[in-house]
């Protein structure tokens, strides 16, 4: 009640400063009132004596009961909701604004800037939208709208377990299960926001639009993100449609080649069509060896994923990933709850293992890159939580400081961010002579038949029903897994999806990359198993942010509860490390946008392409640009405009920037080269690969 | 809490009982407000009061008509969340399921009926939506859009229309000389299915026939909507958004995608014209044309089914154009009746409107074509004897076909000239020609308007015209589809000089002329051949049996200052020649009437005509308009009206048979119910080459 009072206090407090800003005249009257009222009142004490001295009439009034009071408050609410919504439709739209900073778009115009090259846009991962074609009767009246993203995810609560159904692929096949067909939102929308109010895309796209870029000069390239590359092709002829969208505004813009800019997830996706299109028809493009070099200028990766990110192992494993799907973020509440039959984890995993996109982000390139048991790339890596909270103001200042600080911090227990997932603090820490080897007899299925499990439990299933007790705790008996033991340990848990995956994807690296297999589609999104096309002409930035502890390795444990269907591993949240260590509620993090580790997105541009390398036979240039994190300083801000993380980096003006200045023609140099922050150079010097 | 002490005096003197009390609750109220803002702590304060007054009887509080508003809009919102709940967690069927329950079980969507039967999807399908129905974004704007980037200023919930009017017509408008985009606005059409499904949230458009078509396996890789900037003259759209080389790739990428299959192409109302154009352009060579090549269309396309279209122009068009007077070519006026005459925009609504729907060209493309020879002249018109059967319509709708002969017999009486598209005065309109004295208006000097520095910033040719000007107008009396195209020169110069750029009326005497070669025939089906593609089909599917304009009766406008100054005369009316309101009216889908949208298929097309060389074969398929039976029908699954159509289930049953691989002789070739073959009979059209030139084309 008080509340409800101070609330509605508050509201005309601030009605009242609107009047005075509308007119003065009001205010005047409010005072003119206030005075009559006080006549009023002594005349009502007087009044009031008076009446006690009267008998009280015979029969009370209604009395107050709690529906009354109830509505009575529901309507004082409503109705000053309803003026205060009528003052601020009356304002005019200028002064209600957040005095915004003017885009970097509206800058470069003055400049001169205009549209040169068309630009193509390439989603990534779970921020693209998806919309119902068929369904099962259940969800019936969705046709055309959206499951997933753009809207507002009413769906997801008001019947989660036909949304689920739908969302989920064939288990076998990877391609839509019988009846249903959910395909990608094509065009802008697919992917500008989503859900209302969070952007993705829509800063780029409005900024772009300020120098001149419309519906024909730009283009989503949207594509159903659960299927494997190669299956858009299969199913949506995603790829030959991009590919005749290339074509199209490159004849159509005066014979302008075309800045492609992948996010995320996208990047890759973007590598694989690079391939494909000038592979021959059966199963390319038919595009020819020369179609990159010319039809595209460059390639503006933003947050590329291109070596994997640790955060899909995690995902997969235990479908605990902090936010690889935004699921949890969205509804960090829901899935501890019960809403789902207890089984929410379990039903989640069991969609996201349908998805082979997700199998795609699995760290590429084994121990060489990753790390093995007791080295890593990002050795010597500090970790400030502490310090950040502290100096979070004094950031960019203090920078060179704090970096050098850092360094003299250093360091009783070291990450061995090499072990992508230990069981156990111990695991993650001790040397790896002290541990136990690690025997690959573990992943022998022996006792797979006596699944207990089996007949008590719901119909949420998961590949993880099918292991005994047995081959559970042996799997958790070896410890610790690298990136290569860890694939796997993934084959092990979950056989099918990985045979269903491995179709489409590679994770290693090639010796040779003249060896005739790797002609093969499943190669293509393998930056470490492909050659770049031959354009030496063309650009490929890598643009991320830093400055955000990222995940990189796991502590897990068993899970305590053996219930029927639950998976049976989690991360270990109560496992910290000590002040300046990186480990944190049983993940160890490194530096990167949240998401991506730098290693995975920085290392290609750096060092796997830089120059003329196997993988880059035709010396195509690349030119690194990180943007350093910096939150919010105001809530008005909103997520930033010099955010780093890996979706909000997509309002950072200074990317903005970049894009623009290279969508209208500049050159890598022009943008001025490299722009590092991080350790990547470091990094990648460590990492011994055969150029 | 302000507003209720304000009340408080006022409640005085009618209630004088309780107001002490309530004042002194009120004083307390305030009291314990103050003490909690000066200590924000003091939370608690407020609701302990309330209880003790709970507590003590003569503290009661008593009901002021405040509190009995208060909880009675407190109650109409519980209510109306409590409704909403209940919407929510009703079952999505429960709708299907009340009306099934009052008008008995619904057909089956065509959909699924023939999904059922065993159709699959198999060839693609391109839609053309046609004008108005098309959605507009904003890409680039004035201040006064701010906030609107990439929101739709048309289609949609029209909210801006009604917050900032000018604003938004500004935004509308094109520039006044070039046809394009006035200089920093950028208006664009929106892209995908998206543009055309629904016109306004629940008006579908292309909503109900794209859900039928996903029934039988139809998605987004097998549709495409052919979205583009309606506004525009054809050729603009490819001069301004390339939208013509678009619609090629992305059909030609159909085509490549589904194993070659040909697409089936959906033009409505206007797209019908513009796939028209398109497909000379994708024929035409490069510098002008898409350069596909002579056989482009017969390799990709296999058949076009024409809804609604008008082929040879619409009366509605010049009304239009003449005095921003049709019903809904402009559809803001059905939108909004009576907020076009009111004062908002300051008692010049029509001439905004006028003036924004001026600058776009493609409404100049709608002006009736062929002249004389297909619309009528002063004295005969191939509708002759067309009687207005309305009242007999609704007395035995099921016989109208049997009685057609009988209804001819009675009216031919008193017909009407319909070849007079416009007349001045209803005399005029009846009278036999030879009565009228007609004064040239060519010659006539327009005088100066004195009008020009008095009225505000609505800018119209007429302002440009003075009395004399508007005089010689009217004394000309009445005008066929000849002199109309003369007359819209005559009291709009520049917007005709742009749109005669792009849109010819006329009908070729010989397509050899080179001069044909020119874009801006390509949209007249009486100035081009149709491609070689003779395995190509063209059907006209269209709705009849609703009155539809066709000619007009205009008077002067009695207030000729800063308004338009002519005036439909809507009080003209006389039963027996369909004139109603001051329109005559005749057989159509109630926008197009049945000559224009039959006419091409009936004859001009029919067999190997000079119009269609190489024998493309048409088929006409009418459907008569039969209202909704009740509310919960909606628009109704067998209207015949020009966009209702498209919820027609017997019209969408057709185009899914057609994409699904039937020819027009399995779909049971014409189906015609009105007098379209008489009227074309009447029409004097040379089909023929003048020279056999067969073998040469």
């Amino acid at each position: 009640m008080a509340s409800v009072l101070r609330f509605r206090k508050l509201c005309y407090v601030e009605s009242a400063v609107k009047c005075t800003s509308v007119g003065y005249e009001s205010f005047e009257i409010d005072e003119k009132l206030d005075k009559k009222e006080e006549d009023v009142l002594s005349a009502n004490n007087f009044a009031l004596e008076i009446n006690k001295k009267r008998k009280q009439p015979k029969r009370q009034p209604k009395e107050w009961r709690c529906l009354d009071s109830c509505c009575w408050i529901i309507g004082y609410l409503c109705t000053t909701w309803w003026l205060l919504l009528f003052f601020y439709h009356c304002f005019p739209v200028t002064l209600l604004r957040v005095p915004e900073l003017p885009g970097p778009g509206v800058r470069l115009k003055l400049e001169g800037l205009t549209a040169l090259h068309p630009v193509v846009l390439v989603p990534g991962i779970v921020t693209g939208g998806l919309e119902l074609w068929e369904g099962r009767p259940c969800a019936d009246g969705l046709f055309r709208k959206r499951l997933w993203g753009g809207g507002s995810f009413t769906q997801i609560f008001k019947r989660p377990l036909c949304l689920l159904e739908h969302l989920s692929l064939h288990y076998e096949t990877g391609l839509d299960p019988q009846g249903i067909r959910v395909r990608a939102v094509p065009g802008l929308v697919g992917a500008d926001y989503f859900a209302p109010g969070y952007f993705v895309w829509a800063v780029l796209i409005e900024n772009l639009a300020k120098i001149g870029y419309e519906g024909k000069n730009l283009h989503m390239a949207a594509y159903d993100w659960r299927l494997s590359f190669q299956n858009t092709e299969i199913r949506d002829h995603a790829l030959t449609r991009l590919k005749s969208k290339i074509e199209l505004m490159y004849i159509s813009n005066g014979y302008k080649k075309v800045v492609a800019v992948p996010h995320s997830m996208g990047v890759i996706y973007f590598l694989h069509f690079l391939k494909w299109v000038e592979t021959p028809p059966p199963m390319g493009g038919g595009g020819g060896p020369g179609w990159c070099a010319k039809h595209i200028k460059a390639v503006m990766n933003i947050g590329p994923a291109f070596l994997g990110v640790p955060k899909a192992v995690s995902n997969l494993f235990s479908a605990e990933g902090k936010d690889v799907s935004y699921i949890r973020a969205m509804a960090p509440g829901v899935f501890n709850s019960e809403i789902l039959g207890l089984q929410t984890f379990e039903r989640v995993m069991r969609m996201a293992r349908t998805w082979d996109s997700i199998v795609s982000l699995l760290p590429k390139g084994g121990e060489v890159i990753w790390g093995n048991m007791d080295r890593s790339p990002e050795e010597g890596h500090v970790c400030d939580f502490s310090k950040k909270s502290h100096s979070k103001t004094s950031l960019t200042t203090n920078n060179v400081n704090n970096s050098d600080l850092k360094r003299g911090f250093l360091v009783k227990d070291l990450a061995n961010y090499g072990r992508i997932i230990s069981f156990g603090k111990p695991a993650s820490i001790l040397h790896s002579s002290k541990l136990p080897t690690s025997d690959s007899k573990v992943f022998s299925r022996t006792s797979t038949s006596e699944n207990f499990n089996n007949f008590s439990c719901g119909e949420a299933w998961t590949e993880y029903d099918e292991m005994s007790r047995q081959s559970i705790q042996n799997v958790a008996a070896d410890k610790a897994y690298t990136t290569t033991t860890l694939l796997d340990l993934l084959r092990f848990v979950a056989p099918k999806m990985m045979r269903r995956a491995e179709a489409h994807f590679s994770h290693g690296i090639a010796e040779n990359l003249d060896d005739p297999k790797y002609n093969h589609y499943k190669y293509w999104s393998n930056p470490l198993e492909t050659k770049l096309s031959d354009a030496p002409d063309m650009e490929i930035y890598c643009m991320y942010g830093v400055g955000i502890p990222t995940e990189r390795s796991y502590v897990y444990k068993l899970s305590p509860n053996s219930r029927c269907k639950s998976i049976p591993y989690q991360i270990d949240n109560s496992v910290h490390g000590e002040d300046g260590s990186c480990l944190k509620g049983g993940v160890y993090f490194a530096d990167g946008d949240e998401s991506v580790p730098v290693l995975s997105a920085g290392f290609m541009c750096a060092k796997g392409w830089r120059g003329r390398t196997r993988f880059n036979p035709s010396g195509i240039a690349t030119y690194i640009r990180e943007y350093r994190h910096k939150p919010p300083t105001s809530l008005m801000e909103g997520r930033g405009i010099e955010s780093g993380s890996h979706v909000d980096i997509m309002g950072n003006f200074a990317l903005i920037e970049d894009i623009m200045r290279v969508a209208s023609g500049a050159t890598g140099d022009e943008i001025g080269g490299d722009q590092i922050h991080s350790d990547i150079i470091k990094m990648s010097e460590r990492i011994n690969l055969g150029l | 809490m302000s507003s209720l002490r304000r009340r408080k005096p006022i409640n005085e003197s009618s209630d004088s009982k309780h107001k002490a009390e309530e004042e002194d609750e009120d004083h307390d109220d305030v009291d314990a407000d103050g003490d909690d803002d000066v200590n924000g702590k003091n939370k608690k304060t407020p609701s302990k009061i309330k209880k003790k007054r709970g507590e003590k009887p003569p503290k009661q509080p008593k009901w002021s008509c405040m509190d009995t508003c208060c909880w009675f809009i407190g109650c109409i919102c519980i209510t109306w969340w409590l409704l909403l709940f209940l919407y929510n967690a009703m079952p999505a069927s429960f709708p299907q399921y009340v009306t099934e329950a009052i008008t008995g079980p619904l057909p089956d969507p065509p959909g699924v009926k023939l999904k059922k039967e065993g159709l699959e999807a198999k060839h693609p399908v391109v839609f053309v939506p046609g004008i108005v129905t098309g959605g507009l974004e904003l890409w680039e704007g004035r201040e006064c859009a701010e906030g609107l980037f990439r929101k739709r200023l048309w289609g949609g919930t029209f909210g801006e229309v009604y917050k900032r009017p000018l604003c938004w017509v500004e935004h509308m408008s094109l520039d006044n000389e070039t046809g394009l985009d006035p200089c920093g606005i950028r208006v664009r059409p929106v892209s995908g299915l998206v543009a055309a499904d629904y016109f306004a949230p629940g008006y579908f458009v292309w909503a109900v026939l794209i859900a039928n078509l996903a029934r039988i396996g139809y998605e987004d890789k097998t549709m495409y909507m052919a979205a583009y900037d309606w506004r525009l003259s054809f050729q603009n759209t490819e001069v301004r958004d390339q939208t013509l080389s678009r619609i090629k790739s992305n059909i030609e990428l159909l085509v490549a995608t589904n194993g070659g299959r040909k697409v089936v192409v959906i033009p409505h109302s206007m797209g019908v014209l513009y796939f028209l154009h398109f497909m000379k352009w994708v024929e035409a060579p490069a510098p002008m044309g898409g350069g596909g090549g002579p056989d482009w269309c017969s390799k990709h396309i296999k058949a076009v089914v024409n809804i609604g279209g008008p082929f040879l122009g619409v009366p509605k068009a010049i009304a239009g154009l003449f005095s921003a007077e049709a019903k809904d070519i402009a559809v803001a006026r059905a939108l909004a009746p009576g907020f076009l005459d009111n004062d908002i925009f300051q008692f010049q609504t029509l001439q905004h409107v006028m003036r924004m729907s001026r600058t776009w060209d493609s409404t100049m493309s709608m002006i009736p074509r062929g002249g004389n020879t297909i619309w009528g002249g002063l004295d005969w018109s191939p509708e002759e004897g067309n009687s207005c059967a309305k009242k007999r319509e609704k007395k035995n709708e099921t016989q109208i076909a049997d009685q057609a002969g009988s209804e001819n017999a009675v009216c031919k009486a008193k017909s009407a000239n319909y070849g007079r598209i416009i007349s001045f005065g209803k005399d005029v309109a009846e009278a036999p020609s030879s009565d009228i004295e007609r004064i040239d208006f060519r010659g006539a000097i327009k005088g100066h308007s004195a009008a020009n520095t008095t009225c505000r910033d609505v800018w119209t040719e007429y302002h440009d015209m003075g009395f004399a000007g508007i005089k010689a107008v009217a004394e000309y009396k009445t005008y066929t589809a000849d002199s109309l195209v003369d007359l819209l020169h005559f009291v709009a110069p520049k917007m005709m000089a742009r749109g005669t750029a792009h849109f010819s009326y006329g009908v070729a005497d010989n397509l050899d002329d080179p001069k044909y070669k020119h874009y801006k025939y390509w949209s007249n089906p009486l100035e081009t051949r149709l491609p070689n593609a003779p395995d190509m089909e063209i059907y006209s599917l269209y709705g009849v049996g609703l009155p539809t304009e066709r000619a007009y009766v205009y008077k002067l406008s009695p207030h000729a200052e800063c308004s338009i100054p002519f005036k439909i005369d809507t009080s003209a009316d006389d039963e027996d020649t369909c004139l109603r309101d001051g329109v005559y009216s005749v057989d159509g889908d109630e926008t197009v009437p049945v000559l224009s949208a039959g006419f091409m298929c009936a004859k001009g097309w029919r067999g190997k005509t000079r119009f269609n060389p190489s024998g493309i074969r048409t088929y006409i398929r009418e459907y008569n308009h039969l209202p909704p039976a009740n509310l919960l029908e909606g628009r109704g699954t067998l209207s015949g009206a020009h966009v209702d159509i498209m919820g027609n289930f017997a019209l969408i049953e057709d185009v899914i048979r057609i994409a699904a691989g039937a020819s027009g002789e399995e779909l049971g070739g014409d189906q015609v119910y009105s007098k379209i073959f008489n009227w074309s009979e009447n029409i004097n059209l040379q089909l023929d080459e003048e020279i056999p030139v067969h073998s040469s084309s």
